[in-house]
């Protein structure tokens, strides 16, 4: 059995964050569980997954966030207890339906959880989506901690309920991927099946119908911030002429440093875990008698802002400050000794930080940086690509996947990145509005996610690029997830169907589309210059399983390659296509037959024949 | 229990994560509290793995630069890389195997000697014990229990006050039955070749 299913309250165990908030999700009766896969999102919905399959719970991993949003609005208003997770830019695809769902509200649980990712540990942008709570009028918890993030979770369920209304639930990666002893509380029973109502003047939302959901929504806020203001997610601890408001990890920073600093007996520490909408008297109350405020939160002044404005209502002329160029930032996540040093500052408290070790003598140390695997299919495309446009003035738009790391050289192939699916449409741009010719990438996950509206607006106004699609049948990135294009049997599972790409974008009115197996280097450039030489929108499909995947999977049978005497060190193969297989010793390029999975890429570019087959 | 904060370096697929697990259960099993955070992103694709891992009183779950007490490196240069986390008090455990990244094959960087690494951790840092995990590992019976042979070497220190005992059970229930006589073996070793480090 699944480890969070297991049936034993008061049972403490190791959990990493997202799988307590996973079993805070199963604690409290969930029935249905939406998501587009993300990181630092990702286990919560492999662990949901995983249950789906031993258990009565409904589980879909959606094409995207939209996509998830939306299916999961339905079972919510069906009167099931629903999960709606993503990373936080997956937020700004599903933020369409979500601004709009908020005014026609719930009648069973609905928790929609973001994801935020300061400091960018895996993602493109820092974006504070606490935001999404105050812009949608939704109210929204932030734990501080791994446990807590599942009481949470079992919390959200409830006040969803109460309020008829969906409700954030924001972590940061520091919660996601901690870990920390979690009990386990009772499991509540899952209602798997409910009933719709008709009740078109909250559902259907024409205008006439908007204007009074409108004054319903803000009404249900008023009864939020009731809530709100009584909550227990909103704590004071200690008391004193110091005040200090945090949110989120910050908490434990701030915990940690008032201690540390021993000025226990003067501050006070109010704890916003309840945070939209915020809670006004409470706040003005702690507020009353401190005599200086320190508001911590890692990223925008969301708490900050509303602290002062509250302050000038209560007419308080007390100092209040967070983010300033010399106490915190906007940027980047924050750590003990950085919260630790601006509270000792701010408050005038002697405090010397520890000394910091010299970097004398210290060599430089060669960089790690991550690398397409050994016998990746993606590095094999970008080299024929870049062999077949050699004579062409290219611009690559990419998109978010592993290839991504295509643009790091040697491979040099991406030029441009916003979000999911942007490489289709900016092709569409980027080849009206210059006379470059436009090559672009995108993984068959994210074409599904959000490429194909792109590539038939490509068709339509008929724009000039070739779209390289590579499939290798799984999400690769995020850790292995289905997709549309997946073949699930090859999980043990049934009942689903699967989306074939060369028909769809066949049937999209694509008139030139090729189909290439990115190892066979000579024919795939070929391809791949006919499709470039096509005026018009082409499609090449490069199609070859991720290796990592048909590894474990155990499709690859694995033949290493070595480099033989014939080798004239030219080193093309390294400085290529520079598979982390090759190493250099005593000069000479060698091959590690431990990871080599036997592409026979490197063979094939190799101008003497020198790489062969490791005899066995 | 004071604090004590641990910081984990190591190359994806070195097992570090692993090793991280047994040390949350073996906190378990001691009675400590303990909170680990791990950034292991594009660990998969070849980069560096970092766990950190609090134990005792402190309710924070990650460790400021300069401010770890032990780093325990699974690879010499990621060692070295890690020293802005460390500072004179810090002790440092080290494997001496390198693993050189692909940088260095493609004449991006040159790797340092790792006599100097070893040389520069010591002049300082509180501590060095520096052993060849990967050979332990080998001797053990498996090149990947190279992350069990370094958690031998951390448990010999007594930094984290954890009885062998209970570390030993902590393998038994978080490591796979199929490699638990060599895991076993593999933490005998690395704890003895820290013994055999400082005397």
């Amino acid at each position: 059995m699944h480890k969070l299913l297991n049936d034993s309250p008061g049972e403490k165990i190791m959990l990493l964050g997202n799988e307590a908030i996973a079993r805070g999700a199963i604690e409290a009766g969930v029935a249905f569980a939406t998501t587009y896969p993300g990181t630092p999102s990702s286990e919560i919905s492999l662990n949901l997954f995983q249950m789906s399959q031993e258990s009565d719970l409904y589980f879909e991993y959606s094409t995207n966030e939209k996509v998830a949003l939306e299916v999961a609005a339905a079972a919510a208003n069906s009167g099931l207890r629903t999960f709606c997770m993503m990373k936080h830019v997956g937020l700004n695809v599903a933020a369409d339906p979500l601004m709009t769902l908020a005014y026609v509200g719930v009648t069973g649980g609905m928790v929609i959880l973001s994801a935020d990712d300061p400091a960018m540990f895996s993602s493109q942008n820092e974006q504070d989506n606490r935001y999404y709570a105050k812009f949608g009028n939704l109210p929204m918890l932030e734990p501080s901690s791994v446990p807590e993030a599942k009481e949470m979770m079992r919390y959200a369920f409830d006040l969803s309920e109460e309020l008829k209304q969906p409700v954030l639930l924001r972590t940061t990666t520091r919660i996601n991927h901690s870990n920390a002893f979690v009990p386990f509380g009772d499991m509540k029973p899952r209602q798997t099946k409910g009933e719709f109502i008709r009740e078109p003047s909250r559902c259907v939302t024409v205008p006439a119908v908007s204007r009074q959901l409108h004054v319903k929504l803000l009404e249900k806020m008023d009864k939020a911030k009731d809530i709100c203001e009584s909550s227990d997610f909103n704590p004071i601890k200690g008391s004193g002429k110091f005040g200090i408001i945090a949110n989120g990890v910050s908490l434990h920073y701030a915990l940690d440093a008032v201690k540390d600093l021993g000025i226990e007996e003067d501050t006070k520490i109010l704890r916003l875990g309840f945070s939209n909408p915020m809670p006004e008297k409470l706040i003005k109350g702690f507020l009353q008698d401190c005599e200086k405020v320190l508001v911590i939160e890692e990223g925008e002044a969301f708490m900050e802002e509303a602290v002062k404005a509250f302050a000038q209502e209560a007419g308080l002329m007390i100092p209040i400050n967070g983010k300033s160029k010399t106490l915190f930032s906007r940027l980047s996540e924050y750590d003990p000794a950085m919260v630790r040093g601006n509270i000792a500052s701010y408050f005038g408290i002697e405090y010397t930080p520890k000394e910091k070790l010299s970097s004398d003598n210290v060599p430089p140390i060669p960089m790690r940086p991550p690398n397409l695997c050994s016998g990746c299919s993606h590095r094999a495309t970008f080299y024929e690509v870049k062999q077949a446009a050699a004579d062409m003035d290219i611009i690559c738009p990419t998109d978010i996947g592993c290839y991504t790391l295509g643009f790091l050289p040697p491979l040099n192939t991406g030029d441009f990145v916003i979000c999911m699916g942007s490489s289709v449409s900016t092709s569409c741009g980027f080849g009206q509005a210059t006379d470059q010719k436009v090559v672009s990438f995108i993984g068959d996950s994210t074409f599904f996610h959000s490429g194909i509206t792109g590539l038939v607006n490509a068709v339509f106004n008929d724009h000039n690029f070739t779209l390289v699609i590579l499939e290798n049948g799984i999400t690769a990135m995020t850790g292995h997830q289905p997709h549309p294009g997946v073949d699930m049997e090859r999980f043990g599972l049934d009942g689903f169907g699967r989306v074939n790409i060369e028909k769809l974008v066949r049937a999209l009115g694509v008139e030139h589309v090729s189909v290439i197996k990115p190892f066979k280097v000579k024919k795939s450039i070929e391809t791949i210059r006919e499709a470039l030489e096509y005026k018009g929108v082409s499609v090449v499909l490069s199609q070859e399983p991720c290796a990592l995947y048909a590894k474990s999977l155990n499709l690859l049978k694995p033949r290493a390659f070595k480099v033989s005497e014939r080798c004239v060190d030219h080193k093309d193969c390294v400085n290529t296509i520079a598979c982390p297989s090759f190493y250099i010793e005593d000069g000479r390029v060698k091959i590690d037959a431990d990871t080599c999975v036997g592409c026979a890429v490197c063979a094939q570019i190799c101008p003497e024949n020198a790489i062969t087959p490791v005899k066995k | 229990m004071e604090t004590t904060r641990l910081i984990m370096v190591a190359v994806g697929g070195q097992g570090n994560l692993l090793a991280s697990k047994v040390l949350g259960e073996a906190a378990l099993i001691s009675g400590v509290q303990v909170r680990m955070s791990e950034i292991h992103g594009m660990a998969q694709r070849g980069g560096v793995v970092e766990s950190a891992i609090v134990f005792g009183e402190a309710t924070s779950s990650i460790i400021s630069d300069g401010e770890a007490d032990i780093l325990l490196g699974f690879e010499p240069s990621e060692t070295l890389r890690a020293l802005n986390r460390c500072s004179k008090d810090t002790k440092v455990i080290t494997n001496t195997a390198t693993l050189p990244p692909f940088t260095v094959s493609i004449g991006k960087g040159v790797y340092p000697e790792v006599e100097n690494i070893k040389e520069l951790l010591k002049d300082k840092c509180a501590s060095l014990v520096a052993i060849d995990a990967m050979a332990l590992a080998r001797e053990a019976g498996s090149p990947m229990s190279v992350n069990i042979v370094l958690l031998g070497a951390l448990i010999e220190s007594g930094s984290l006050g954890f009885t062998k005992e209970n570390v030993i059970e902590a393998i038994k229930r978080r490591t796979k039955k199929a490699f638990l006589d060599k895991n076993l073996n593999a933490f005998e070793l690395g704890f003895v070749a820290a013994q055999n480090y400082n005397s």
